[in-house]
């Protein structure tokens, strides 16, 4: 200690590294970390994430039950509402995780701190990508562990083509977070409900429940425009005609990566955006 | 960035053309011999150098071509009353905010174009920018000294909050804290990395006069020992005098007078710098006796 009551320990020894890399694993690490120091402190939130896709599989479960000897197309495949039903929510548990980290800076008011450190918006970002996989595993691996004793049907038993679907389901995800995350920038806490409801609008385009075909041939092209439906319909070829179908999944990952790099690019636009606006600042609860 | 003393033989290069053209903007001194006891052009080694920042917001003007420029390990205030666009120049130093024009180089770089390569060596504390309420203090310092790159993380940690005098509730979430232990670790937090630029807003606002003053104490001993640069903005006069050798006014966006306290105070004809504060907020009579 020093006369001051300061511990002298010297930037040689303790201070910053003088870091100026244009992305830092390390940075994204801290700021996983902040969201993990989050969840591990509350554990409503950890109750909350496996809450609702547990009740939904066990309503679907038995709606598949009492369907399976009521509908030839469910007795055909059993699992295809309850694979269908943890498939969707893998994509909204996605989305959610990318907008509720997000969010909680802006209700902690911590933009400002978090900015004028050496932190930069596509650290930010992917720090968030990855909070959402983790949120994801953590609502979902109970959920779909249950319905095997429950009802007999393991999505597991989908093979590598549910590591191909989750993939996808998770990258679709994350473009329509990285897009809510930009409408926050741009508008505050009053663009909140986005983050719970905007998923919703794609549900029946999606076709999760039942295949593009029903769809009106307008809609089919919103459809087919949309990753998601090609995951459900490789999901349906799976289960009733047991193959693989390598077009869904190019069609799927083609144009992940395209809505990937347009919401990665409204995110940053946003951000530079409120940078003018002063915006970053302004944002709280 | 070179002293402007040492750039004395080098008239004419662009570090030479810029820091003269901020201090000419900033002083009216124009001959040699003024120059020599003037305490702006006395500035060596300007660690942020502001020129003719501009922000507007639609029609609003905030900050309407200020310049000025904060020495090497010296304290600078920032004064004016509310709405005098304080907050708004720290914002655009920090790079929270773009300039509608103008240029803020901090050590030697463009913050418009290479702010990422000083962020590490700054950092900055305000008690309207929250840290995460739910998160414990402990876990706070750590996310920021791993953002900050602070070498062995957990040892910085601990030394700091020694330091600060937080280890008592170090376990705490950091919204159960009362106003002095926020104050605390916000300080904390703007330490970890041992800036070489630090910016305070308000640094002891709400704080009783006790902690107040240990928080005062504890900057002045931080500079002595690290030889940093502060600015500061402020509303509490006495600690300006205190702990600033150079005082910025700001009024309506502009800067309307600038100087060493004790300067201010006898060219403005006052008792102390709150008086000098109270008549160019008056502004019909800011008119130096």
């Amino acid at each position: 200690m020093t006369e001051s009551g300061m511990t002298d320990l010297g930037m040689t020894d303790t201070g910053t590294r003088r870091a100026v890399r244009a992305f830092s694993p390390a940075r994204v690490y801290a700021m996983v970390l902040r969201y993990v120091y989050l969840l591990r402190g509350s554990w409503p939130r950890i109750l909350e994430l496996i809450y609702w896709p547990t009740i939904q599989m066990i309503i679907w479960g038995f709606t598949s039950q009492f369907m399976a000897t009521n509908s030839s197309w469910v007795g055909q495949a059993f699992g295809v509402l309850l694979g269908a039903v943890l498939l969707w929510d893998v994509f909204f548990r996605g989305q959610l995780g990318v907008s509720i980290s997000f969010l909680e800076e802006l209700w902690s008011r911590n933009l400002g701190h978090l900015f004028v450190s050496p932190l930069r918006p596509l650290e930010w970002a992917v720090s968030l990508l990855v909070m959402s996989f983790i949120r994801v595993m953590i609502a979902m691996l109970p959920a779909a562990l249950l319905a095997i004793p429950m009802f007999g049907y393991s999505v597991f038993t989908l093979g590598l083509p549910l590591a191909a679907f989750v993939a996808n389901l998770l990258v679709a995800s994350w473009a329509v977070g990285m897009a809510i995350g930009a409408m926050l920038l741009l508008n505050g806490l009053g663009a909140e409900g986005l983050a719970w409801l905007a998923v919703f609008i794609l549900s029946p385009v999606s076709a999760v429940y039942y295949p593009v075909s029903v769809l009106p041939g307008w809609l089919q092209v919103v459809a087919f425009a949309l990753p998601t439906s090609h995951v459900f319909e490789g999901m349906r070829k799976v289960m009733f005609d047991h193959v693989f179908s390598w077009s869904e999944m190019a069609w799927a990952t083609g144009l992940n990566v395209v809505y990937m790099a347009l919401g990665a690019a409204f995110f940053l636009w946003a951000f530079h955006r409120a940078r003018i606006r002063g915006s970053i600042l302004q944002t709280g609860e | 960035m070179p002293t402007v003393e040492s750039l004395q033989g080098h008239e004419g290069s662009p570090e030479w053309a810029r820091s003269e053209r901020v201090l000419s903007a900033v002083c009216s001194c124009r001959l040699a011999k003024h120059r020599a006891s003037c305490h702006i052009h006395s500035v060596s080694d300007p660690v942020i150098l502001v020129e003719n920042l501009v922000k507007r917001f639609g029609a609003s003007t905030a900050v309407d071509g200020v310049s000025f420029v904060v020495p090497r390990g010296r304290t600078t205030a920032l004064l004016g009353g509310n709405g005098a666009g304080k907050t708004t120049t720290i914002s655009m130093l920090l790079g929270l905010l773009l300039p509608t024009s103008g240029s803020i180089r901090v050590l030697g770089e463009d913050m418009l174009r290479h702010r990422h390569r000083v962020l590490s060596r700054m950092n900055f504390s305000s008690p309207y920018v929250d840290l995460p309420h739910r998160l414990t203090v402990r876990e706070n310092l750590m996310i920021y000294a791993r953002l900050y790159g602070v070498d062995r993380p957990t040892r910085r940690v601990a030394a700091i909050m020694g330091d600060l005098q937080i280890g008592e509730f170090a376990n705490r979430p950091s919204g159960r804290l009362s106003a002095g232990q926020k104050t605390r670790v916000a300080l904390a937090k703007a330490l970890l990395n041992e800036p070489e630029v630090l910016l305070l807003d308000e640094p002891t606002a709400s704080l009783d006069p006790d902690t107040a003053d240990w928080v005062r104490s504890y900057l002045e001993a931080y500079q002595r020992r690290t030889g940093a640069s502060i600015l500061l903005a402020s509303h509490n006069m006495a600690e300006v005098e205190r702990l600033c050798s150079d005082v910025v006014m700001m009024r309506q966006g502009r800067i309307v007078d600038q100087g060493a306290p004790a300067e201010l105070v006898e060219r403005y004809g006052r008792a102390d710098l709150e008086g000098v504060f109270l008549a160019i907020a008056r502004r019909s009579e800011a008119v130096p006796a």
